[in-house]
This record gives structure tokens, sequence and C-alpha cells, in this order.
């Protein structure tokens, strides 16, 4: 018997090996070194050292984005792990699969205050989908393939397995990850059949049907994607995505009307307004996509496909909820529909094509690209155009760019966009790069950021740099944050407060000091051939663009505005903010 | 202003483990959802799994949503609704310290004997009385209390279970 029982830390290397992990982002420190130590000599898990913790789960989020595994991340316990908080509540709201592994002192030590000690457990539990403190070597085997369970089945989350020092050190029996079923978690794949003939039966009859898809999607497969695309052409109705779910439908498509919501397509927004069904498709009505909440889409049935029951009914009531895997309840969908043999109305489809041809006239991402500086929307469309057929992978971070790659990208297939939506973390996009190109070593990877955002993680180039890791950093440099300065502009009377940063640093020697490459245009001649040297580089490189600072991102909803009144650019009536609608964030 | 907003009483059935009653209530509280009262104690013969009775008041979309929030609770076993499931019997038990001498002590004894409490300590100057029955009972025999020295109550909050043969 005591020759089969390994080391705590051979137990977590062994289930991270049998579970398929092979790259682990993480930070080493005091309570970790036995892993670190099990880590040292093997070949099977490759080990990426960050230089923040937080920019570890960020990877390992990029990582589990674009390939649809679990990213996996290794610290150390006290503020190894707080540093992580920010990453796994990121993962929590954009439902991300990842393993947080902690570090936690010896067991004895718990509760006095030690050197390194902090309440992991107690501190992520409201920031992870579940967490575990393991008591017993004996149990760690079973509680690493459970927390790989937890995080990928459902509705994705983060993970925290916190483990004691001495727990590493004991010994104790492996059993691999088969399992026949958790003794309590067991989410709903399949949806309710009846439910489903219901919603095809309402799908049906509907004069002005609607597509509002989200994440859920991309979470449930490249399958699903593929499934969501056969439907919609079944149906020839038309679709908007979340921020979150572009990519599982193509941008460049017809039927596509752009991405809903805050920063939304006009056409999108207005007909989300005015549907008659909407078939709500792994999205959760987040309030960035519905505007004053009394005022959302009153006009339409609305059929929700989810697999968290408590998606359901949570902003806004639905009238057929589906509680199952978005792909499971697609297939059998458009099962129905083919079995049923049904069509929606020819001459109410056309007219529905033909008020959104209407809304399309307006030509909401229009923009006027000067002689003197460039902007945003310019460099954005640029890139588009250099990334086209290249199957490239995008990262953004948190503001006005993000808006922007969301607006001016085209999107081709899933799983090619990482962007932080919930939680909107600043800091998100280079360390999510960082991991991407890890999943994906040969392809391109863009990391559309702006300054502000940039300098949060900034630290995470030194990782591009040791691990050769050839992320294009794309940064759109306005000398503000941007985001922050738009809403002063348009809600504050102008009164730029603290959104200014008086001295940013020379990126180019910033670059050159990290030992990457740099680029660098400050006119709108110098962006086509900014980008083409950037897609060039074979190494890691920051090309960075001065934008014009007074560009604001439209069109958009303006707080506590309903989702029909958009403005669509600078010379439209300047929003009326009410004090309830400048209360809301 | 406020919808209407109901009582319901929720059964909870979570695996005995550490931090699991810690992971309910940080869910109410990072909600905003109210906790009027909340039991909790091992109930099967393992010592494997907990029931937790809540007690809450909230709009029918809120209760709802407590309902779903607490059924995707990793150590979550079932969640039961019994004040829409069926017929409940809801108990509460209180532990109620009275102290006085003379008519008000005699007093305290008489009402006790018309709620059915039990007199469970004595000592020359004061009772402890053990009472059991729904809230508004209770409410009631502490309101009484009140004029005659009450000093300290001690209560469980409810327990609930629904009628019939049948499990949650």
């Amino acid at each position: 018997m005591a020759s089969a029982e390994l080391t705590g830390a051979e137990i977590v290397l062994k289930s991270l090996v049998d579970q398929g992990v092979k790259v682990v982002f993480g930070y080493p420190g005091g309570s970790v070194l036995p892993i670190y130590d099990a880590f040292f000599e093997q070949n099977k898990i490759k080990h990426v050292l960050v230089r923040h913790e937080q920019g570890a789960v960020h990877a390992a989020e990029g990582y589990a984005r674009s390939t649809g595994k679990p990213g996996v991340v290794l610290v150390t316990s006290g503020p190894g792990a707080t540093n992580a908080v920010t990453g796994l509540t990121d993962a929590l709201m954009d439902s991300i699969p990842v393993i947080c592994l902690t570090g936690q002192v010896p067991s004895h030590l718990i509760g006095t205050d030690a050197f390194q000690e902090a309440d992991t457990v107690g501190i992520t539990r409201p920031c992870t989908k579940h967490n575990y403190l393991v008591k017993d070597t004996a149990d760690l085997a079973r509680i690493m393939h459970d927390a790989f369970y937890v995080a990928t089945n459902g509705r994705p989350g983060p993970v925290v397995v916190d483990l004691p020092k001495d727990i590493m050190i004991n010994t104790g029996p492996y059993v691999g990850p088969k399992r026949a079923q958790h003794s309590s978690y067991k989410p709903q794949v399949k949806g309710n059949l009846a439910a489903i003939k219901e919603a095809v039966e309402l799908i049906a009859g509907a004069k002005k049907p609607l597509f509002y898809t989200g994440g859920g999607v991309i979470n449930s497969g490249p399958g699903a994607s593929t499934l969501l695309r056969e439907f919609v052409r079944q149906t020839s109705a038309p679709i908007t995505s979340t921020l979150m779910g572009l990519g599982a439908f193509p941008s460049t498509d017809e039927s596509f009307l752009g991405m809903v919501g805050m920063h939304g397509n006009y056409e999108a927004n207005l007909a989300m307004a005015e549907c008659d069904v909407m078939i709500c498709v792994g999205a959760r009505f987040d309030d960035r996509v519905t505007g004053r909440l009394d005022a959302f889409a009153k006009k339409s049935k609305k059929i929700h496909i989810d697999i968290d029951p408590s998606s359901i009914n949570k902003n806004v009531p639905v009238d057929i909820p589906i509680v199952g895997d978005v792909g499971h309840v697609l297939e059998d969908m458009i099962k129905v529909w083919k079995s049923t043999a049904r069509k929606l109305d020819k001459k109410a489809n056309d007219s529905w094509w033909a008020s959104i041809a209407k809304w399309r006239e307006k030509d909401c991402l229009k923009y006027f690209q000067g002689k003197d500086i460039a902007k945003p929307q310019y460099v954005l469309e640029t890139l588009q155009k250099a990334v086209d057929g290249k199957d490239a992978y995008v990262t953004t971070d948190v503001g006005q760019h993000q808006m922007w790659a969301a607006q001016y990208l085209k999107f081709q297939d899933p799983n090619r966009w990482m962007t932080s939506g919930g939680l909107g973390t600043m800091g998100y996009g280079l360390p999510a790069a960082i991991g991407v190109q890890m999943a994906h070593p040969k392809s391109p990877v863009v990391c559309v950021t702006g300054e502000a955002s940039f300098m949060m993680n900034i630290q995470e180039l030194s990782t591009a740099v040791q691990y050769r890791l050839p992320v294009k950093i794309l940064l759109l440099n306005n000398r503000y944050m941007g985001m922050v300065r738009q809403w002063q502009e348009l809600l504050h009377g102008n009164r730029y407060s603290e959104s200014y940063m008086e001295s940013l640093p020379d990126f180019a020697k910033v670059a050159d000091a990290f030992g990457l490459d740099s680029l660098f245009a400050d006119h709108p001649d110098q962006v086509e051939n900014l980008i083409a040297d950037m897609m060039a580089c074979e190494g890691p490189v920051i090309a960075e663009v001065m934008i014009d600072q007074k560009e604001n991102c439209f069109p958009m909803i303006p707080s506590g505005a309903a989702h029909y009144e958009m403005i669509l650019g600078p010379n439209d009536d300047q929003p009326t903010v009410s004090a309830k609608g400048a209360a809301l964030v | 202003m406020d919808k209407m907003t109901e009582r319901h009483t929720i059964g909870v059935l979570v695996d005995n483990e550490a931090g699991v009653l810690a992971r309910v209530v940080g869910l109410f509280s990072g909600r905003g959802y109210n906790i009027d009262s909340l039991t909790v104690a091992v109930v099967d013969q393992n010592d494997d799994q907990s029931r937790i009775t809540i007690v809450t008041t909230g709009t029918p979309q809120v209760i709802e949503q407590i309902k779903a929030q607490l059924g995707r609770l990793v150590p979550v076993h079932g969640v039961t609704d019994l004040t829409v499931e069926g017929p409940h019997v809801e108990r509460e038990m209180a532990l109620v310290k009275v102290a006085g001498s003379g008519e008000t002590r005699v007093e305290s004894l008489r009402i006790a004997d018309i709620f059915r409490a039990r007199v469970v300590d004595s000592t020359i100057t004061s009772f402890v009385f053990e009472i059991t029955g729904s809230t508004d009972k209770i409410n009631s025999f502490v309101g009484l209390m009140r004029p005659l020295g009450l000093v300290d109550v001690s209560r469980t909050g409810v327990v609930a279970i629904s009628r019939g043969d049948k499990p949650m």
C-alpha cells in the first residue's frame, strides 16, 4: 500500500497530467515550493512564469477562452492568492473555466496569522464557482478531479483549490479522474422537449424574430456555433450578439446586425426593441444590453436558452425558459423545426428585413478620418484588413478601444475574441494574449489596448519576452482614460477629473528596456505601414498609434436611457441624462 | 413603491462540510436578499448532510432567484420551497428568561400555562420558559412577558417540514 502512495505535490502534478493539462501559469512562493519541486524534473507540463499573479489568471483565461479547455494557475499563499482575486472574479463574470491552485500555510498554522497566511477560501468564496481547502492528502486526488469537473461542467467558472504545505509533503493514495457522477452537482444539459417544441411553434409564428446570442454559445463549444449558423439560416431571421458572443456567428454575414448593447449597432438595438419574438441563446440580459429595464424589448415574447437556471428571469422575465446546454438545445430545436417543416411567413419576414435595412442606412459606425490625427476607428479598420483571412486571435483591455475593436473587427469563428466583458478588468489584454499565444504558437495574436489599461499589467511584457511569445500589442494612445473622459464629457460637464495622465512613459523605451520591438505612428498616413510592420514582426512588439484625444465611442445608449434611444455621433443631440441615469454605471 | 413581497420558508439539503453555511449566508448578503431566520443541523445517520431552513422575504422574482442561486451551489443537494410546495409544518422554539417577584411573577407563570410553555429553570427571582410553536405565537408570548420582567430571549429560528409521507 505504502509503495503506491504519492506525496501531495506528486498527486497534484499527476492529476494535472491526467486531466490533460499542458500549460500552467504561475508564480512560486514559500508555501508552494513542494509543488514547484515536483514540477522541476518533469516535461509533461510547461510552466509559464508570469510577473504578477493577476497576470497568471488572465493568461489562463486567454488560454481557456481560445481553446475551450480549462486554464490552470498555480500561486502561493497570502499575497499570491489575493493578487489572483481580480482574475478569478473576471473568470466568474465571464464564465471561463479556470483551476487556480493556491498554496497555504501548513495546516497547524492556519488561523494563527502566520507569515503569508490569508483566508483564501473565505476571500475567494464569492468570486469562484466553488472552492476547496484540502485538509487531508487522502482527499487530494478526488478534490483535484472534482475541481476540473466543476470548472468545466454546467456554466463554466473558476475553482480554487487551497493547498496547505503539509498536505503537499504528506503522502496519500492517487485515484484517477474517472468517476460515475458528482454527488450533488449535476447541471441540466438537455433542454425540456416540450419547451423546445413550444419555442419552435413561437418562432414559426413570428413576424419579426430576432436571435440574441451570447458567450454561452462559445462556451458550449464550436459545435454550438455550427448549429447556431444552421438554425439562423433555416429561419432566415436576423441575429445580434453580445460582446462575449462575438465570433459565434460570422460578423460579415448579411443576417448579422452587429453587436447589441450600450455601444452596439443602431440596427441591432432597434431590432431588439421592435422584434416580436426574441430568441436569447446563451446570453444573460446584462444591463449593458438592456438599457433601462422598464423600456426593454416590450413588444416581444422571449425564449431564453441558458445552462444556468439562475440566469432565467433574473433581470428580464421570459416567456419560454429552456434550461440546458446551448448546443444540445439548438440541436433539438433544429430537429423539431425540420421535422415539422416550419417556415417563417415570407411577407412578414420581408417587411421585417425592410425595416432593418432602413436602420442600417443610418450607417451607425461611420466616422470621419481627417488629415492630421488618426482616428481609432480607422486604426481598427486597418487592422481588420491586415488580419482578414489570417485566423487571428484578438484580446483587448477595457474601455473605448475595446468597444471600437468589438465594432470594427469582423470575427468569423468562435474562440478568437478574448475580452473582459462582465467585470471590465483593465489589464486583462496583455496577459490574456500571452495565454492565447501559448495555446496557439503559430497564430497571429493581437492585443488591442489603450495606454491606461496597458500600464495595469505592463510587467507581463517580461513574460512575453522570456517565452518568445510574438504577441502584437496595438496600443491606441489618446493620453486619457478614454471611456472615463467620455463619460465626464457627456455626464459631468467636461470636468475631466483625474482621467488624464501627466507623465506617460515613452513606450518605445519601455519596449527597448523589456527587450522587444516597437513601432510608432502619429499620423494617419503611417497607420497602414505600422500595422503591416506589426503583423510582420517575428517577436513581441508594441505598435503605438497616437489617436484623436477627443474621439468618443458611438453609437451609445446613455446611462438610464432606453435601448432604442441611441446617440449616433457627436452631432446628435447630446443626452440629457436624468439624475437617476447619472447614478448608474 | 416596493412591489409586493412574500414570506417564504425554504429547505436546503447540503453536504455537511466546512464552509457550506458561509456559502449560503454569503449568497444572501452578497446579492442583497433578506434572511428572516436561518437554522442548520446535521440530519442524516452518517453526518454527511445538513438541512438548512431559511425564512426569507422578497418579491416573487427575488424568491425565484434565491431558489435558483441556492440550487447552483455545488454542495447543495436539493432546494424546496415549503411555502409553495403544499402543506407543511413550521415550528420555532424559544427560551425566555423572566425575572420578578410577587404578582408579576405569578402572572408570568399563568400566561406561560396558557401558552403551554414549560418552566425549565427556576430561581426565587426568575424563570426560564421553554416555548414551542409558530413564530407568531412566540412573538405574542415574548410580547406579554415584556412588562412582566423579560430579561433574555433565545430563539432557534424556524424549522419546517412538509406534511405527508414524501421526502423533500
